[in-house]
């Protein structure tokens, strides 16, 4: 077999053929599990017909985007994402950092590492088996939490079935699940900082909060940017782990969020184009929140994701 | 050396006071879920307690009878060991060809990758592809679509990478293949990323449900998260428990909760042992390659 020349660009493929036999089950993956998907999002733009497939459906246009964005339904459902997700920012965002500085305080390594055991615990756990204990752990009848508020002489508060309480709860189980998680990173970047600067700052005679302000949380501030883009990066993509298996019915108007009024429409419904067109105009919503963050934080600090 | 002052020690106090309520908090709900798991009928829930007034185990022999459960043991067990021994294989493969800096478009194929980090095609069109493909009812529905996660493949190419060249070109020196190179030195050097790598996609595996909820319709194809789900949340327990005996001694609740405690058990029984591998993986993951 001749080999082929050098100056043909494909002759490295053919050279490197052993690495790219190897390439070779990934990327098929990529193609058939990733790429192909974001050509079925052509649906979006058709009327798609089971029987016919995606490409024997008829053309629809902007159709089902008209539509979605003239229904009240979604904008509800859009507020909902938003709000939930801006409320976890606000009191998600801060625990982790600050469970990372107090844990940095303690002393006895045995105690340290039994907490942080106990506390990474709850992210290993998925959210149907949670949903299960919080549903059980929160009910009006046998929970502890209305138990508690009975004999104090409160009413008891069906919190999972509740407007009022839903959001509250999503962030709250939120912030229980990953606080000791989340605190990793900080951890981590908190072991980096130099030890002569606590030398230094002591000798300058810094007490254990001045240290905390001046050495420890400056030297927090590059992962707190990077994991803050992340953050907003994200405020558009909701938790439909935790939704699903938490909200019911009576707490829609407070809890459907996009992926959750996603999976309804399309799988439910069967309005698998109009569904696609949800999924799509938050996806686009998505990439455009992460790329325009990146930027911002590449203008301002020399931290970014690329 | 630090002076103790008053204001200091009230601080560690504090401090420790905090970690202890913190560490309650955390383990609340799993032992109020142990309690209700062993609680038997005549279990008063007037007052808060620990333990239950009258303790079974009555609730646990039901759970461990049934059929359904038994195969979701099964079937979740199936698709973590296939699953995590298909990722854990292709993807250190597709990381070691993108960690040689002589494969050809090397920057092309890798934001070929990390792009589908960013954009996706979303719910349906995922799901019409399984549909297409034919897996519906298949342990592969379960698998496949998750084969490579980006943010592993990244984490594993970033591991490789710092493997020393040398060693690699001593080899090929000596007459070694691509795949001898993979198998016979990279592998073993890369233990460390692979225990972590097979940790979190068996956890992954362990507690996906999702898949499997919207791929699987056949009863006893359903993995263990999903029976629990229909036992727990959506309100399928009288069905599934048809037809066990003397359920006058249990409650739907005390069920429901030993039900969970099956599902959830694997997973506390194993994370003390593994906990720190998941820590170290993560730290691995957070060094920028």
């Amino acid at each position: 077999m001749n080999s082929p020349r050098r100056s043909h660009p494909l002759g490295n493929y053919w050279r490197h053929r052993k690495l790219m036999l190897l390439f070779l089950p990934g990327v098929l993956y990529y193609i058939v599990f990733h790429y192909s998907p974001m050509y079925g999002v052509t649906i979006a733009f058709k009327d798609y017909h089971i029987l016919k497939g995606i490409n024997g459906s008829p053309w629809a246009g902007l159709e089902h985007f008209r539509m979605l964005f003239a229904l009240k339904g979604f904008w509800d459902v859009f507020t909902n994402t938003i709000l939930i997700s801006f409320y976890k920012l606000v009191f998600g965002f801060p625990a982790p950092i600050l469970f990372a500085l107090l844990l940095n305080e303690l002393r006895s390594i045995l105690f340290k590492r039994v907490i942080q055991t106990v506390s990474y615990l709850p992210h290993f756990i998925s959210w149907v088996i949670l949903a299960g204990i919080f549903i059980q752990f929160l009910s009006p009848s046998i929970g502890p939490v209305n138990i508690a508020l009975k004999s104090l002489g409160f009413e008891p508060v069906y919190f999972l079935a509740d407007s009022n309480w839903f959001r509250t709860i999503l962030v709250s189980t939120d912030i229980w699940k990953d606080l000791g998680w989340g605190s990793i990173i900080y951890l981590a970047a908190l072991a980096g900082v130099h030890p002569e600067l606590y030398e230094a700052a002591r000798v300058d005679g810094a007490n254990r909060f001045a240290q905390a302000k001046y050495v420890t949380l400056p030297g927090l501030v590059p992962t707190i940017i990077i994991m803050f883009i992340f953050a907003v990066g994200k405020l558009i993509t909701d938790d439909f782990d935790q939704v699903f298996n938490l909200y019911n019915a009576a707490v829609y108007d407070v809890g459907d969020v996009i992926s959750t009024y996603t999976y309804r429409s399309g799988l439910e419904n069967m309005q698998y184009s109009f569904a696609t067109a949800v999924g799509l105009f938050k996806n686009i919503i998505a990439f455009v929140l992460v790329v325009a963050t990146n930027q911002i934080a590449r203008r301002y600090s020399d931290y970014s994701l690329w | 050396m630090r002076k103790t002052s008053v204001s200091a020690l009230l601080f560690d106090a504090g401090n420790h006071v905090f970690f202890i309520l913190l560490a309650c908090t955390t383990l609340l709900p799993f032992v109020y879920l142990f309690s209700l798991s062993i609680s038997s009928a005549e279990t008063s829930f007037a007052t808060i307690r620990l333990l239950p007034t009258h303790a079974t185990f009555r609730n646990y022999e039901v759970v461990l009878h049934n059929p359904l459960i038994g195969y979701g043991f099964i079937n979740s067990i199936v698709r973590t060991v296939l699953g995590t021994a298909l990722s854990v294989f292709v993807t250190v493969m597709t990381a070691y060809a993108l960690s040689r800096s002589y494969m050809p478009h090397r920057t092309f194929w890798l934001i070929f990758i990390t792009f589908t980090m960013f954009f996706s095609g979303g719910l349906i069109p995922n799901y019409l592809l399984v549909k297409s493909l034919g897996l519906f009812n298949s342990v592969w529905a379960l698998v496949l679509p998750s084969l490579v996660q980006t943010f592993q493949l990244i984490i594993a190419r970033n591991f490789i990478m710092t493997i020393p060249e040398a060693l690699e070109e001593s080899a090929k020196i000596d007459g070694a293949g691509e795949f001898t190179v993979l198998f016979r030195i990279i592998l073993p050097l890369s233990l460390p990323i692979i225990a972590t790598l097979s940790l979190w996609t068996a956890v992954g595996h362990w507690n996906a449900w999702f898949d499997s909820l919207i791929y699987i319709s056949e009863a006893k194809k359903q993995v263990m998260m999903v029976v629990m789900r229909n036992i727990v949340l959506s309100g399928q327990l009288p069905d599934v428990f048809d037809a066990s005996p003397s359920t006058a001694v249990v409650t739907p609740e005390t069920l429901k909760a030993a039900t969970i405690m099956v599902t959830t058990l694997p997973i506390l029984v194993v994370y003390p042992f593994v906990q720190k591998y998941f820590v170290k993986g993560m730290l691995i993951g957070s060094v920028k390659g």
